[in-house]
């Protein structure tokens, strides 16, 4: 990963004034065209959206629980967490390592996007994600896109068949305009700008908080030692990160891939001898 | 083993952390056929080598047969199957995918070149270089793809990166074994027989290893489809290993039994750590106990 040649934009979503309007989920829909994919009501609170993937690259969560805002409220109380997720746009990225194709790239605002020219829908960045961020995108193509052939074949079932994920908006950077989602939040909820800078606010953001008594306080995706070096969209939750359905701890898995492909070699290596083994005695 | 409130983990509504795979039937199954194609590569120069032609014959038409099919169902999986030479647009050592790609082009190349030269009788120095290049090829073909899915979030993958190579190198051997053993006259089959024993042996053991050192997170293997695959994986192989090894030097039908349910144990295996893999992504207990645990103990 070469470092970017710009400075390092990025994402601090302060869950504590968020208060679920979704504005940013319908503000990334229109600006990036992401298709409709299905309406349906969960009775999952206020989330009907449910998760990030293809079609949803800012997602909503509500948390209805029977835990106080402060702590000086002592056991009683009730609260409504909401949480704008987004692609983390990581430091050490997997989808960006493993992507086969080079589709996936990072550009020179430190932000990895996808180029939907060169992904061929191997799918290997959807599971390599830690936060099931990346998804393909099962709707039929765009009627402009020609019938797709292998050596005069017809191949493939008529979907899109792609992987998408938040470009966070790499159209508008290169304008110099803010990212939809961050443009239409009406709280600030959801602040764009350089990642060093947000970092601070964030530090101090946290400060002021704790100070002030809130219950779970913490910020998630800020630590540049982390296991993905940090996101790029990095977060300030009221609870422990799992009750937002992000990973506690998450891993970029090529950290361990040294590792994997010696072990890997080891058994290439058994795989020969032992072949060879199978000549050895009992021949007539 | 649990945290959070109630002695639950906590999670978002029950749902997956991460996404599960979008792979289709067809990447189990070329589990299996690049297994047969690499390892039947390794087997056929060994065979070569210790001068047994007829066995060396057989294994490597075998091996350039599945190296034909392989790319086939590749293609076929991809969301996009028009763009299958752009799997050929870079070479990157952190994709699995991509060094495998490059692996598979070189290995059912140089597999079909050394079987279409021996069957023509043209060129015998080419045909050498060829079958050198699909030997030397064969055992990476054959275990890179658990570098593949070991090299993701999914829990019971990642986790099980120690021993899933030499899971998927073992089902190779036996399943290599077992077609040469079947296609053979039993005469000249000793060796692939062995084979076919000694490996369904090492994939056994080195799921059994694999299984009891992931402890929770490898109860897939236990449970649903994971589970009943895994079960006939073992039981299949097993049998038929026992019958290729008595038997089937003997009686040709013993040893295509016997060879028939190795290979359809192996294929079993394959589906097993395939759908392992989705088990463990879709319960979102697999990907945050291990890590709050993770935390916890820091």
């Amino acid at each position: 990963m070469s470092a970017p040649a710009d400075e390092r934009v990025g994402f601090f979503t302060d869950t504590s004034v968020c208060i679920g309007c979704k504005a940013c989920e319908v503000a990334c829909k229109e600006w990036n065209l992401v298709p409709e994919d299905g309406l349906e009501w969960t009775g999952d609170s206020y989330d009907n959206t449910q998760a990030l993937g293809a079609n949803t690259w800012r997602h909503v969560a509500f948390i209805e629980q029977e835990k106080p805002l402060l702590v000086e409220d002592g056991a009683d109380g009730l609260r409504w967490l909401m949480s704008s997720d987004v692609c983390k746009h990581c430091t050490h990225a997997a989808c960006l390592d493993v992507c086969p194709t080079g589709a996936l790239f990072r550009t020179e605002f430190g932000t990895v996007v996808v180029q939907e020219d060169v992904c061929n829908g191997c799918g290997y960045c959807v599971p390599a994600c830690p936060f099931g961020v990346l998804d393909r995108r099962e709707l039929p193509r765009h009627s402009d896109d020609p019938p797709p052939t292998v050596l005069g074949l017809p191949v493939g079932d008529g979907q899109d068949g792609r992987v998408w994920k938040c470009t966070l908006c790499y159209d508008r950077l290169k304008d110099g305009h803010e990212p939809a989602c961050a443009k239409a939040c009406p709280t600030d909820s959801i602040q764009f700008g350089p990642l060093d800078e947000l970092r601070e606010r964030a530090d101090r953001r946290l400060e002021k908080l704790q100070a002030d008594g809130w219950n779970g306080a913490q910020l998630y995706g800020r630590d540049p030692d982390d296991g993905i070096g940090g996101a790029g969209a990095f977060f300030l939750l009221l609870d422990e990160p799992e009750v937002y359905g992000l990973p506690p701890d998450p891993v970029v898995t090529t950290r361990d891939l040294p590792g994997l492909w010696a072990w890997t070699a080891s058994a290439a290596v058994a795989l020969v001898a032992g072949i060879g083994a199978a000549f050895l005695g009992g021949r007539a | 083993m649990n945290v959070g409130e109630n002695g639950a983990s906590a999670s978002y509504y029950g749902r997956p952390v991460i996404k599960p795979p979008v792979w289709k039937p067809e990447i189990p199954w070329y589990f299996w056929t690049g297994g047969i194609a690499g390892a039947s590569a390794v087997l056929g120069q060994w065979a070569r080598l210790s001068g047994n032609e007829h066995l060396a014959t057989t294994a490597s038409r075998t091996g350039a047969v599945f190296d034909a099919v392989s790319p086939l169902l590749l293609i076929s999986d991809l969301g996009r199957p028009e763009r299958f030479l752009n799997m050929l647009r870079v070479f990157k050592v952190t994709s699995p995918m991509s060094v495998g790609s490059w692996i598979l082009l070189a290995n059912s190349g140089a597999s079909t070149t050394g079987v279409v030269l021996g069957a023509i009788g043209r060129l015998p120095r080419l045909k050498r270089a060829a079958e050198a290049v699909s030997a030397a090829t064969g055992a990476p073909l054959a275990t890179y793809t658990a570098a593949l899915v070991a090299n993701t979030a999914v829990p019971v993958w990642h986790e099980g990166r120690r021993e899933l190579p030499f899971v998927f190198a073992g089902s190779a051997a036996a399943s290599a074994g077992a077609a040469a053993a079947m296609l053979a006259p039993p005469s000249s089959a000793g060796p692939a027989r062995r084979l076919a024993v000694s490996g369904a042996a090492a994939a056994n053991v080195a799921a059994a290893v694999m299984e009891r050192r992931l402890g929770f997170v490898g109860e897939p293997y236990r449970v649903g489809s994971a589970g009943r695959f895994a079960r006939l994986a073992r039981t299949a192989s097993t049998m038929g290993a026992a019958l290729l090894g008595t038997a089937g030097a003997r009686s040709r039908p013993a040893a295509v039994a016997g060879a028939a349910l190795v290979l359809g144990g192996e294929l079993a295996r394959r589906w097993s750590v395939f759908r392992a893999g989705f088990q463990s992504a879709e319960d979102p207990r697999y990907t945050v106990v291990p890590q709050r645990e993770r935390l916890t103990a820091s």
